[in-house]
Protein backbone atom coordinates (compact mmCIF):
# COMPACT_ATOMS: atom_id res chain seq x y z
CA UNK A 1 0.00 0.00 0.00
CA UNK A 2 2.56 2.22 0.29
CA UNK A 3 4.60 1.83 -2.03
CA UNK A 4 1.74 2.63 -3.94
CA UNK A 5 0.81 5.89 -2.76
CA UNK A 6 4.75 6.90 -3.11
CA UNK A 7 4.74 5.72 -6.29
CA UNK A 8 1.23 8.00 -7.24
CA UNK A 9 2.74 11.10 -5.73
CA UNK A 10 6.09 10.38 -8.22
CA UNK A 11 4.27 10.12 -11.23
CA UNK A 12 2.14 13.07 -10.41
CA UNK A 13 5.29 15.38 -9.20
CA UNK A 14 7.02 14.31 -12.30
CA UNK A 15 3.96 15.14 -14.93
CA UNK A 16 3.29 18.63 -13.64
CA UNK A 17 7.22 19.21 -13.79
CA UNK A 18 6.59 18.00 -17.49
CA UNK A 19 3.74 20.73 -17.40
CA UNK A 20 5.42 23.55 -16.14
CA UNK A 21 8.46 23.22 -18.28
CA UNK A 22 6.54 22.55 -22.02
CA UNK A 23 3.05 24.14 -21.59
CA UNK A 24 2.92 27.33 -23.93
CA UNK A 25 1.04 29.81 -21.27
CA UNK A 26 3.57 30.96 -18.77
CA UNK A 27 0.51 31.71 -16.10
CA UNK A 28 -0.29 27.46 -16.46
CA UNK A 29 3.49 26.82 -15.82
CA UNK A 30 3.63 28.91 -12.98
CA UNK A 31 0.25 27.97 -11.26
CA UNK A 32 1.54 23.91 -12.24
CA UNK A 33 4.60 24.65 -10.67
CA UNK A 34 3.12 25.96 -7.56
CA UNK A 35 0.88 22.82 -7.53
CA UNK A 36 4.30 21.14 -7.81
CA UNK A 37 5.73 23.06 -5.03
CA UNK A 38 2.92 21.66 -2.44
CA UNK A 39 3.12 18.17 -4.09
CA UNK A 40 7.08 17.98 -3.04
CA UNK A 41 5.77 18.58 0.57
CA UNK A 42 4.60 15.37 0.95
CA UNK A 43 7.25 13.96 -0.87
CA UNK A 44 8.80 15.28 2.32
CA UNK A 45 6.59 13.96 4.50
CA UNK A 46 7.17 10.65 2.53
CA UNK A 47 10.96 10.73 3.07
CA UNK A 48 9.89 11.68 6.95
CA UNK A 49 11.74 15.04 6.55
CA UNK A 50 8.34 16.72 8.70
CA UNK A 51 10.42 20.36 9.23
CA UNK A 52 11.64 19.99 5.62
CA UNK A 53 8.33 19.55 4.64
CA UNK A 54 6.65 22.51 6.23
CA UNK A 55 9.61 25.15 4.89
CA UNK A 56 9.01 23.75 1.52
CA UNK A 57 5.28 24.06 1.86
CA UNK A 58 5.61 27.70 3.24
CA UNK A 59 8.15 28.74 0.93
CA UNK A 60 8.96 26.54 -1.77
CA UNK A 61 5.30 26.33 -2.73
CA UNK A 62 4.06 29.63 -0.99
CA UNK A 63 6.16 32.51 -1.15
CA UNK A 64 8.05 31.28 -4.36
CA UNK A 65 4.36 30.97 -6.25
CA UNK A 66 3.58 34.49 -5.03
CA UNK A 67 6.49 35.66 -6.47
CA UNK A 68 6.54 34.32 -9.75
CA UNK A 69 2.77 34.56 -10.22
CA UNK A 70 3.34 38.09 -9.13
CA UNK A 71 6.45 38.02 -12.12
CA UNK A 72 3.77 36.48 -14.72
CA UNK A 73 1.46 39.16 -14.06
CA UNK A 74 3.91 41.94 -14.94
CA UNK A 75 5.62 40.57 -18.00
CA UNK A 76 2.44 39.69 -19.84
CA UNK A 77 2.98 41.04 -23.28
CA UNK A 78 6.59 39.21 -23.90
CA UNK A 79 5.69 36.10 -24.11
CA UNK A 80 4.28 35.44 -27.14
CA UNK A 81 7.46 37.44 -28.65
CA UNK A 82 10.01 35.28 -27.00
CA UNK A 83 7.64 31.97 -27.73
CA UNK A 84 8.74 33.64 -31.60
CA UNK A 85 12.11 32.77 -30.12
CA UNK A 86 12.04 29.01 -29.00
CA UNK A 87 14.35 26.66 -30.45
CA UNK A 88 14.13 24.80 -33.44
CA UNK A 89 13.91 20.87 -33.37
CA UNK A 90 17.51 20.47 -34.14
CA UNK A 91 18.66 22.05 -30.52
CA UNK A 92 15.35 20.62 -29.13
CA UNK A 93 16.44 16.83 -30.04
CA UNK A 94 20.00 17.90 -28.60
CA UNK A 95 18.43 19.07 -25.71
CA UNK A 96 16.05 16.14 -25.21
CA UNK A 97 19.35 13.67 -25.84
CA UNK A 98 20.93 15.83 -23.20
CA UNK A 99 18.68 15.48 -20.46
CA UNK A 100 17.97 11.98 -20.99
CA UNK A 101 21.85 11.57 -20.77
CA UNK A 102 22.04 13.13 -17.48
CA UNK A 103 19.38 11.33 -15.96
CA UNK A 104 20.59 8.00 -16.99
CA UNK A 105 24.17 8.91 -15.21
CA UNK A 106 22.44 10.02 -12.49
CA UNK A 107 20.10 6.79 -12.08
CA UNK A 108 23.47 4.78 -12.66
CA UNK A 109 24.83 6.76 -9.52
CA UNK A 110 22.06 6.42 -7.76
CA UNK A 111 22.20 2.66 -8.41
CA UNK A 112 25.67 2.17 -6.99
CA UNK A 113 25.33 3.59 -3.91
CA UNK A 114 27.30 2.10 -0.89
CA UNK A 115 25.63 -0.23 1.19
CA UNK A 116 25.10 0.86 4.40
CA UNK A 117 24.08 4.49 3.55
CA UNK A 118 26.63 6.60 5.22
CA UNK A 119 25.00 8.59 8.12
CA UNK A 120 25.84 11.55 10.85
CA UNK A 121 22.83 10.42 12.65
CA UNK A 122 24.64 8.39 15.49
CA UNK A 123 26.95 11.50 16.12
CA UNK A 124 23.81 13.95 16.40
CA UNK A 125 22.06 11.28 18.64
CA UNK A 126 25.32 11.55 20.77
CA UNK A 127 25.64 14.92 21.40
CA UNK A 128 21.73 15.92 21.47
CA UNK A 129 21.54 15.94 25.27
CA UNK A 130 24.31 18.81 24.76
CA UNK A 131 22.22 21.32 22.92
CA UNK A 132 19.56 20.91 25.31
CA UNK A 133 16.95 21.35 22.30
CA UNK A 134 14.98 18.12 21.67
CA UNK A 135 14.40 18.47 17.65
CA UNK A 136 17.56 16.96 16.04
CA UNK A 137 17.07 18.92 12.87
CA UNK A 138 17.10 21.93 15.01
CA UNK A 139 20.25 21.19 16.85
CA UNK A 140 21.60 20.88 13.90
CA UNK A 141 20.73 23.91 12.69
CA UNK A 142 21.76 25.92 15.31
CA UNK A 143 24.62 23.64 17.03
CA UNK A 144 26.53 21.26 15.03
CA UNK A 145 25.90 23.39 11.47
CA UNK A 146 25.16 26.62 12.84
CA UNK A 147 28.07 28.76 10.42
CA UNK A 148 25.53 27.41 7.59
CA UNK A 149 22.66 28.86 9.15
CA UNK A 150 24.37 32.04 10.00
CA UNK A 151 25.73 32.17 6.44
CA UNK A 152 22.31 31.62 5.06
CA UNK A 153 20.71 34.35 6.67
CA UNK A 154 23.76 37.04 5.62
CA UNK A 155 22.56 35.91 1.86
CA UNK A 156 19.09 37.06 2.37
CA UNK A 157 20.30 40.04 3.10
CA UNK A 158 22.75 39.99 0.71
CA UNK A 159 20.01 38.99 -1.89
CA UNK A 160 18.02 42.01 -0.77
CA UNK A 161 20.78 44.78 -1.15
CA UNK A 162 20.97 43.07 -4.38
CA UNK A 163 17.11 43.81 -5.45
CA UNK A 164 17.24 47.57 -3.94
CA UNK A 165 20.23 48.14 -5.82
CA UNK A 166 18.10 47.61 -9.02
CA UNK A 167 15.88 50.55 -8.27
CA UNK A 168 15.68 52.74 -10.75
CA UNK A 169 17.35 56.37 -10.70
CA UNK A 170 15.41 59.00 -8.27
CA UNK A 171 13.41 56.41 -6.67
CA UNK A 172 16.21 54.95 -4.23
CA UNK A 173 14.49 53.91 -0.71
CA UNK A 174 11.08 54.34 -2.11
CA UNK A 175 8.38 52.01 -1.43
CA UNK A 176 8.45 48.94 -3.60
CA UNK A 177 5.89 47.48 -6.23
CA UNK A 178 2.80 49.31 -6.99
CA UNK A 179 0.18 50.14 -4.17
CA UNK A 180 -2.61 47.85 -3.93
CA UNK A 181 -6.25 48.66 -3.78
CA UNK A 182 -9.01 46.76 -3.24
CA UNK A 183 -12.58 46.89 -1.97
CA UNK A 184 -12.72 48.16 0.96
CA UNK A 185 -15.95 45.66 1.81
CA UNK A 186 -14.69 42.94 0.05
CA UNK A 187 -13.89 39.59 0.57
CA UNK A 188 -9.37 40.44 0.18
CA UNK A 189 -9.95 43.41 2.94
CA UNK A 190 -12.43 41.58 5.12
CA UNK A 191 -9.44 38.27 5.04
CA UNK A 192 -6.78 40.80 5.72
CA UNK A 193 -8.53 42.16 8.96
CA UNK A 194 -9.55 38.39 10.15
CA UNK A 195 -6.64 36.36 9.10
CA UNK A 196 -3.39 37.86 10.55
CA UNK A 197 -4.56 37.94 14.74
CA UNK A 198 -4.83 33.49 14.00
CA UNK A 199 -1.71 33.93 11.60
CA UNK A 200 0.52 35.47 14.07
CA UNK A 201 -0.39 32.82 17.11
CA UNK A 202 0.00 29.85 14.11
CA UNK A 203 3.57 31.56 13.13
CA UNK A 204 4.85 32.18 16.58
CA UNK A 205 3.83 28.79 17.99
CA UNK A 206 5.47 27.22 15.24
CA UNK A 207 8.27 29.23 15.72
CA UNK A 208 8.47 28.16 19.29
CA UNK A 209 7.41 24.43 18.73
CA UNK A 210 10.52 24.28 16.85
CA UNK A 211 12.99 23.92 19.48
CA UNK A 212 11.42 20.24 20.07
CA UNK A 213 9.47 19.08 17.27
CA UNK A 214 9.20 19.75 14.01
CA UNK A 215 8.70 24.06 12.71
CA UNK A 216 11.30 26.45 13.27
CA UNK A 217 12.33 30.20 13.09
CA UNK A 218 11.75 29.65 8.74
CA UNK A 219 8.60 28.55 8.99
CA UNK A 220 7.49 30.73 11.19
CA UNK A 221 8.78 33.80 9.55
CA UNK A 222 7.24 33.08 6.45
CA UNK A 223 3.60 32.67 8.21
CA UNK A 224 3.86 35.55 9.56
CA UNK A 225 5.83 37.53 6.29
CA UNK A 226 2.76 36.05 5.02
CA UNK A 227 0.62 37.91 7.43
CA UNK A 228 1.93 41.09 6.17
CA UNK A 229 1.86 40.45 2.78
CA UNK A 230 -1.91 40.09 2.89
CA UNK A 231 -2.44 43.28 4.87
CA UNK A 232 -0.31 44.68 2.06
CA UNK A 233 -2.30 43.05 -0.84
CA UNK A 234 -5.61 43.87 0.34
CA UNK A 235 -4.39 47.71 0.85
CA UNK A 236 -4.94 48.32 4.69
CA UNK A 237 -0.73 49.02 4.67
CA UNK A 238 1.22 50.26 2.11
CA UNK A 239 4.77 48.35 1.60
CA UNK A 240 7.63 50.28 3.71
CA UNK A 241 9.72 52.56 2.48
CA UNK A 242 13.31 51.01 1.91
CA UNK A 243 15.42 53.71 3.03
CA UNK A 244 13.22 53.78 6.90
CA UNK A 245 15.91 53.43 9.35
CA UNK A 246 14.02 50.96 11.97
CA UNK A 247 13.47 48.74 8.53
CA UNK A 248 17.05 48.71 7.92
CA UNK A 249 18.35 48.15 11.24
CA UNK A 250 15.48 45.16 11.66
CA UNK A 251 17.07 43.83 8.29
CA UNK A 252 20.73 43.58 9.60
CA UNK A 253 20.30 43.12 13.15
CA UNK A 254 19.42 39.24 13.28
CA UNK A 255 22.52 38.27 11.56
CA UNK A 256 24.45 40.75 13.63
CA UNK A 257 23.35 39.38 16.84
CA UNK A 258 24.34 35.70 15.35
CA UNK A 259 27.81 37.33 14.75
CA UNK A 260 27.94 38.86 18.13
CA UNK A 261 26.77 35.41 19.90
CA UNK A 262 29.39 33.56 17.52
CA UNK A 263 32.41 35.96 19.07
CA UNK A 264 31.04 35.51 22.32
CA UNK A 265 31.45 31.74 21.84
CA UNK A 266 35.26 31.89 21.01
CA UNK A 267 36.28 34.00 24.09
CA UNK A 268 34.06 31.84 26.63
CA UNK A 269 34.03 28.21 24.99
CA UNK A 270 37.01 28.72 22.76
CA UNK A 271 36.07 28.39 19.32
CA UNK A 272 33.62 30.81 16.95
CA UNK A 273 30.34 29.77 17.58
CA UNK A 274 30.78 27.60 20.13
CA UNK A 275 28.42 27.48 23.17
CA UNK A 276 29.40 26.83 26.76
CA UNK A 277 27.59 23.49 27.82
CA UNK A 278 25.49 25.21 30.30
CA UNK A 279 24.61 27.84 28.22
CA UNK A 280 23.77 26.18 25.06
CA UNK A 281 20.39 26.16 25.23
CA UNK A 282 19.74 30.31 25.88
CA UNK A 283 22.18 30.62 23.53
CA UNK A 284 20.33 28.94 20.61
CA UNK A 285 16.95 30.79 21.68
CA UNK A 286 18.84 34.03 21.50
CA UNK A 287 19.42 33.45 18.30
CA UNK A 288 16.11 32.16 17.57
CA UNK A 289 14.36 34.99 18.82
CA UNK A 290 16.50 37.61 17.79
CA UNK A 291 16.48 36.32 13.77
CA UNK A 292 13.00 36.21 13.70
CA UNK A 293 12.67 40.00 13.22
CA UNK A 294 15.11 39.80 10.86
CA UNK A 295 13.59 36.62 8.71
CA UNK A 296 10.12 38.32 8.63
CA UNK A 297 11.02 41.10 7.28
CA UNK A 298 13.62 39.62 5.00
CA UNK A 299 11.00 37.46 3.36
CA UNK A 300 8.35 40.42 2.85
CA UNK A 301 10.83 42.88 1.42
CA UNK A 302 12.12 40.35 -0.79
CA UNK A 303 8.61 39.32 -2.04
CA UNK A 304 7.88 43.35 -2.55
CA UNK A 305 10.84 43.54 -4.79
CA UNK A 306 12.56 46.69 -6.10
CA UNK A 307 11.90 50.01 -4.96
CA UNK A 308 9.37 51.70 -7.96
CA UNK A 309 8.22 54.90 -6.57
CA UNK A 310 9.09 57.80 -3.65
CA UNK A 311 5.98 57.73 -1.94
CA UNK A 312 6.75 60.76 0.22
CA UNK B 1 12.05 -0.85 -4.53
CA UNK B 2 12.16 1.20 -1.35
CA UNK B 3 10.28 4.47 -0.94
CA UNK B 4 13.35 6.43 -1.20
CA UNK B 5 14.62 4.91 -4.10
CA UNK B 6 11.39 5.69 -6.11
CA UNK B 7 11.89 9.36 -5.33
CA UNK B 8 15.64 9.39 -5.90
CA UNK B 9 14.72 7.80 -9.67
CA UNK B 10 12.25 10.43 -9.23
CA UNK B 11 14.65 13.26 -8.34
CA UNK B 12 17.02 12.00 -11.38
CA UNK B 13 14.25 12.75 -13.72
CA UNK B 14 13.52 16.04 -12.37
CA UNK B 15 16.63 17.00 -12.81
CA UNK B 16 16.33 16.03 -16.33
CA UNK B 17 13.10 18.11 -17.37
CA UNK B 18 14.63 20.84 -15.37
CA UNK B 19 17.36 20.81 -17.62
CA UNK B 20 15.15 20.24 -20.69
CA UNK B 21 13.06 23.46 -20.29
CA UNK B 22 16.38 25.52 -19.14
CA UNK B 23 17.98 24.96 -22.60
CA UNK B 24 15.10 25.52 -25.01
CA UNK B 25 12.23 27.62 -23.28
CA UNK B 26 13.14 31.28 -24.18
CA UNK B 27 11.55 33.28 -22.01
CA UNK B 28 13.67 34.16 -18.88
CA UNK B 29 11.14 33.64 -16.44
CA UNK B 30 10.31 30.20 -17.92
CA UNK B 31 13.98 29.46 -17.92
CA UNK B 32 13.68 30.07 -14.07
CA UNK B 33 10.76 28.10 -13.33
CA UNK B 34 12.97 25.04 -15.53
CA UNK B 35 15.51 25.96 -12.86
CA UNK B 36 13.59 25.93 -10.39
CA UNK B 37 12.82 22.46 -10.88
CA UNK B 38 15.84 21.02 -11.90
CA UNK B 39 17.12 22.64 -7.98
CA UNK B 40 14.13 20.68 -6.52
CA UNK B 41 15.18 17.53 -8.18
CA UNK B 42 18.62 17.68 -6.39
CA UNK B 43 16.81 18.36 -3.29
CA UNK B 44 14.95 16.02 -3.50
CA UNK B 45 17.70 13.61 -4.35
CA UNK B 46 19.75 14.89 -1.49
CA UNK B 47 16.22 13.89 0.88
CA UNK B 48 16.18 10.26 -0.23
CA UNK B 49 20.31 10.07 0.37
CA UNK B 50 19.10 11.28 4.06
CA UNK B 51 15.96 8.85 4.10
CA UNK B 52 18.91 6.27 3.67
CA UNK B 53 21.14 7.40 6.56
CA UNK B 54 18.34 6.41 9.14
CA UNK B 55 20.01 5.37 11.77
CA UNK B 56 20.28 5.75 15.92
CA UNK B 57 16.45 5.52 16.19
CA UNK B 58 16.44 8.51 13.89
CA UNK B 59 13.47 8.26 10.52
CA UNK B 60 16.62 10.11 8.52
CA UNK B 61 19.87 11.61 8.81
CA UNK B 62 19.11 15.09 10.19
CA UNK B 63 22.08 17.13 8.82
CA UNK B 64 21.03 16.72 5.41
CA UNK B 65 17.79 17.80 5.99
CA UNK B 66 19.50 20.30 8.01
CA UNK B 67 20.73 21.26 4.68
CA UNK B 68 18.08 21.24 2.59
CA UNK B 69 15.81 23.99 4.49
CA UNK B 70 18.92 25.97 4.57
CA UNK B 71 18.87 25.05 0.90
CA UNK B 72 15.02 26.10 0.13
CA UNK B 73 15.91 29.60 2.13
CA UNK B 74 18.31 30.17 -0.44
CA UNK B 75 16.67 29.27 -3.68
CA UNK B 76 14.29 31.14 -2.71
CA UNK B 77 16.74 34.03 -2.34
CA UNK B 78 18.13 33.89 -5.91
CA UNK B 79 14.44 33.18 -7.30
CA UNK B 80 13.47 36.48 -5.68
CA UNK B 81 17.23 38.20 -7.19
CA UNK B 82 15.96 37.04 -10.41
CA UNK B 83 12.70 37.80 -10.72
CA UNK B 84 13.86 41.39 -9.68
CA UNK B 85 16.44 41.61 -12.72
CA UNK B 86 14.21 40.28 -15.09
CA UNK B 87 11.43 42.76 -13.87
CA UNK B 88 13.71 45.49 -14.77
CA UNK B 89 15.07 43.91 -18.02
CA UNK B 90 12.06 44.43 -19.38
CA UNK B 91 10.93 47.65 -17.70
CA UNK B 92 13.84 49.22 -19.22
CA UNK B 93 14.30 47.10 -22.80
CA UNK B 94 10.51 46.21 -23.32
CA UNK B 95 11.68 42.55 -24.39
CA UNK B 96 12.47 39.72 -22.54
CA UNK B 97 14.59 38.48 -25.35
CA UNK B 98 18.30 36.86 -23.84
CA UNK B 99 19.92 36.95 -27.79
CA UNK B 100 22.62 39.24 -28.48
CA UNK B 101 21.53 40.96 -31.49
CA UNK B 102 19.23 43.95 -31.60
CA UNK B 103 16.91 45.47 -33.99
CA UNK B 104 19.52 48.14 -35.95
CA UNK B 105 17.05 50.92 -34.75
CA UNK B 106 17.90 49.72 -31.32
CA UNK B 107 21.91 49.74 -31.52
CA UNK B 108 23.37 52.95 -30.48
CA UNK B 109 20.70 54.02 -27.63
CA UNK B 110 21.06 51.48 -25.71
Amino acid sequence: MTPVVSLVVALLLLALAVWSVVVRDAFLAVAGFVAYGLLLSLVWVRLFGLDVALTEAAIGGGLTGALLLGAVARLRGTESKAWAERSGIVLRTVAKALALGVTAVLVLCVLALPEPAPTLAPQVAANMDATGVGNPITGVLLAFRSLDTMLEAIVLVIALIGIWSLSPEGVWGGRPGLRHHADPDGVLAYLARLLPPIGIVVGLYVFWAGADHPGGKFQGATILAAMWLLVQMAGLADAPRTDSRWLRAGVVAGPLLFIVVGLLGLWTAGAFLGYPPQWAKPMIIAIEVGLLPTLVLVLALLLNGVPARSGR
Amino acid sequence: MSVEMVFAVTACALVGIGLYGLIVQPHPLRKLVAFNVMGTGVFVLFGALARRGAAAGMPADPVPQALLITAIVVAFAATAMTVALLVRLIESTDSASLTSEQPADDVGTK
